[in-house]
């Protein structure tokens, strides 16, 4: 559909109980869905003929890691005939283990890879699940944000045992992460005066 | 009697003139026939989202460059985008032109450097000794504009970094009156030879379907036959005002992706050539205070534009929690910026999606079947370029 508003009313009459929540915003649809649903939904989404967003631009996950939910999982897709993207997004926990989506979309196959290898989020039903961009025997999740910024190995050829290894990283000055952010709100006396004045009010 | 033979594997690159970067291609060879293809990569992983993350958005700009480091403004512009649309703000009239030409020049950039390392790839060496000539000079505008030939570092949310310097302008309008007849030499050599269209025709054909389950985009779809172009899609800054057309192919192959290329630099010329006569002087960058840094004349006058200054090169500025993802039609297809704001002054997290990275995963079904010698066509003609597959 070329206009978002419908599109987005027939998402909801279509899909129902499966859309937890829809809101547009600078002109995408914005979706949230449960994990068990996203593959009725994405299925919807690719094949409908009102929606036809039959191309998948990309897979990721943005980690929260004081929630408990820690990880949202985001999809973004495409509809040529229509001119429309659209964000779906749902949350998981850290242990849990979500459907692929390789069936559905090809291109799913190096982006989930990416997902696992970022954010160490597994997938079910994934055809070949290894690490895409890190190094071969890499440990850890780089992109968690527990994750330091500095990593935990380096690398580097060593003359006596004449070939590559890794050991623990030796800063000769720790990574300095400076908050430049102004605290500043105002001084103590000023807030004091405008509290009193709102509670007058 | 019969006797059993085992395919053959076989290591291509990560060190291979062809690879065109750091690609370990394992390939798996029936005599001379490809079996199957599994590219390694992130030999060139630098970590660029992590390290956005940690920086302020100003500083986060220099990473985009370093992405697909031939055409480094373009993908600046998808961040510039996406950070404008999150902070609300216009971009005056003239720093949108700007970023229209050097977009396309970086288009122009790109588009050379593949057209002719992908003939040197199937055996012609003169196209990358003549397109070469010509991306020199185009650098030599990037050097101008902004101080360095690859790593600009030159848009900004809200506008650009500096006006263009006196004489540039009449330098870029010269050069787009002599490239085409380059284009021309260029297609004299190859557009009819016996040879390149031997290695070329039928070679890695992607049908519509394929392109789109495999999530193509730039010139491997519309090599297809799909007329999508972000530009007149889904227009940025000001494509709207502009005059263009989109260059589709008929077949899928090699070959027509070669055509659409060749078709888009002359078509980017043309815009250049337009933004040019149409642009007039006025601002670059935003007028908000907040966002722009002050001019070094107005930091010696006024002690508000001193303070501003000050806070923007320590603090930054802040973006208003929100989420976004933002595409531009960079010369390899769709590169977009998914941004999410946390209201702070560094991005809290800042995806990447780099149309390399969709375009090298097809290359195990783009290449079955086919002999070992086409390999190094199909990979220079899907346009690869690692520091954007990896990132």
């Amino acid at each position: 559909m070329k206009n978002l508003i419908d599109l987005e009313k027939k998402i909801n009459s279509e899909l129902t109980t499966k859309i937890n929540r829809t809101e547009i915003r600078h002109n995408q649809i914005y979706l949230e869905t449960d994990k068990d649903d996203l593959i009725d939904v994405v299925l919807f989404l690719k094949t409908n003929n009102y929606t036809k967003f039959r191309q998948l631009i990309d897979i990721t996950v943005t980690d929260y890691p004081e929630k408990n939910q820690r990880f949202e999982v985001v999809y973004l897709f495409l509809s040529h005939e229509f001119n429309q993207r659209l964000i779906l997004k749902y949350t998981i926990a850290e242990n849990e283990i979500i459907p692929s989506v390789t069936s559905i979309f090809p291109a799913a196959n190096w982006m989930e890879r990416e997902v696992f290898d970022m954010y160490g989020v597994s997938f079910k039903d994934h055809p070949d699940l290894r690490r895409i961009l890190t190094d071969y025997g890499f440990k850890g999740h780089p992109l968690r944000k527990d994750f330091p910024l500095t990593g935990h190995t380096e690398v580097r050829y060593s003359e006596d045992q004449k070939k590559v290894i890794s050991e623990p990283v030796k800063l000769e000055q720790n990574y300095r992460n400076f908050d430049y952010e102004s605290p500043w709100e105002g001084t103590k006396y000023i807030k004091e005066e405008l509290n009193n004045n709102d509670k007058k009010n | 009697m019969t006797k059993k033979i085992k395919n053959l594997n076989l290591n291509f690159g990560p060190q291979h003139p062809a690879a065109h970067g750091v690609l370990r291609l394992i390939l798996e060879l029936d005599g001379e026939v490809v079996e199957k293809a599994d590219p390694h990569i992130g030999l060139l992983h630098r970590g660029t989202e992590k390290l956005i993350e940690n920086k302020t958005y100003m500083q986060a700009v220099p990473y985009f460059d370093r992405l697909d480091y031939v055409a480094p403004m373009n993908q600046e512009h998808a961040f510039a985008l996406a950070t404008e649309k999150i902070l609300k703000i216009d971009v005056p009239i003239r720093a949108q032109y700007i970023r229209v030409i050097f977009c396309e020049i970086g288009r122009i950039l790109s588009h050379i450097l593949n057209v002719t390392t992908q003939a040197m790839d199937v055996g012609a060496l003169t196209p990358t000794l003549w397109g070469f000539e010509e991306r020199e000079k185009l650098m030599g505008f990037y050097e101008r504009v902004s101080g360095s030939r690859l790593h600009a570092n030159y848009f900004r949310a809200g506008g650009v970094h500096q006006d263009l310097p006196q004489g540039l302008e009449v330098d870029i309008a010269e050069f787009c009156e002599t490239f085409p007849k380059i284009i021309n030499d260029l297609e004299s050599l190859l557009t009819e030879n016996r040879i390149f269209k031997q290695r070329n025709v039928d070679i890695g054909v992607v049908t519509k379907q394929d392109a789109l389950d495999y999530s193509f985009s730039g010139v491997m779809i519309r090599g297809s036959g799909v007329p999508w172009d972000l530009r007149k899609s889904q227009p940025y800054d000001c494509y709207k005002q502009l005059d263009f057309k989109i260059p589709v192919g008929k077949n899928g192959d090699c070959y027509d992706r070669y055509l659409c290329r060749i078709e888009e630099m002359k078509e980017s010329v043309s815009i250049i050539k337009q933004c040019l006569s149409k642009m007039e002087k006025g601002p670059i960058k935003s007028l908000d205070g907040k966002i722009s840094p002050p001019s070094k004349k107005e930091i010696k006058q006024s002690m508000e534009a001193l303070i501003h200054h000050f806070k923007l090169f320590t603090e930054g500025y802040r973006v208003p929690k929100d989420e976004i993802y933002t595409a531009v039609e960079a010369p390899k297809g769709e590169f977009g910026v998914y941004l999410i704001s946390d209201g702070s002054n560094k991005p809290y997290k800042c995806k990447i999606r780099a149309p390399g990275f969709s375009h090298l995963q097809s290359m195990d079904y783009l290449i079955k079947g086919h002999m070992l010698a086409d390999v190094p066509a199909v990979l220079g003609s899907l346009d690869i370029v690692f520091g954007e597959v990896d990132r």
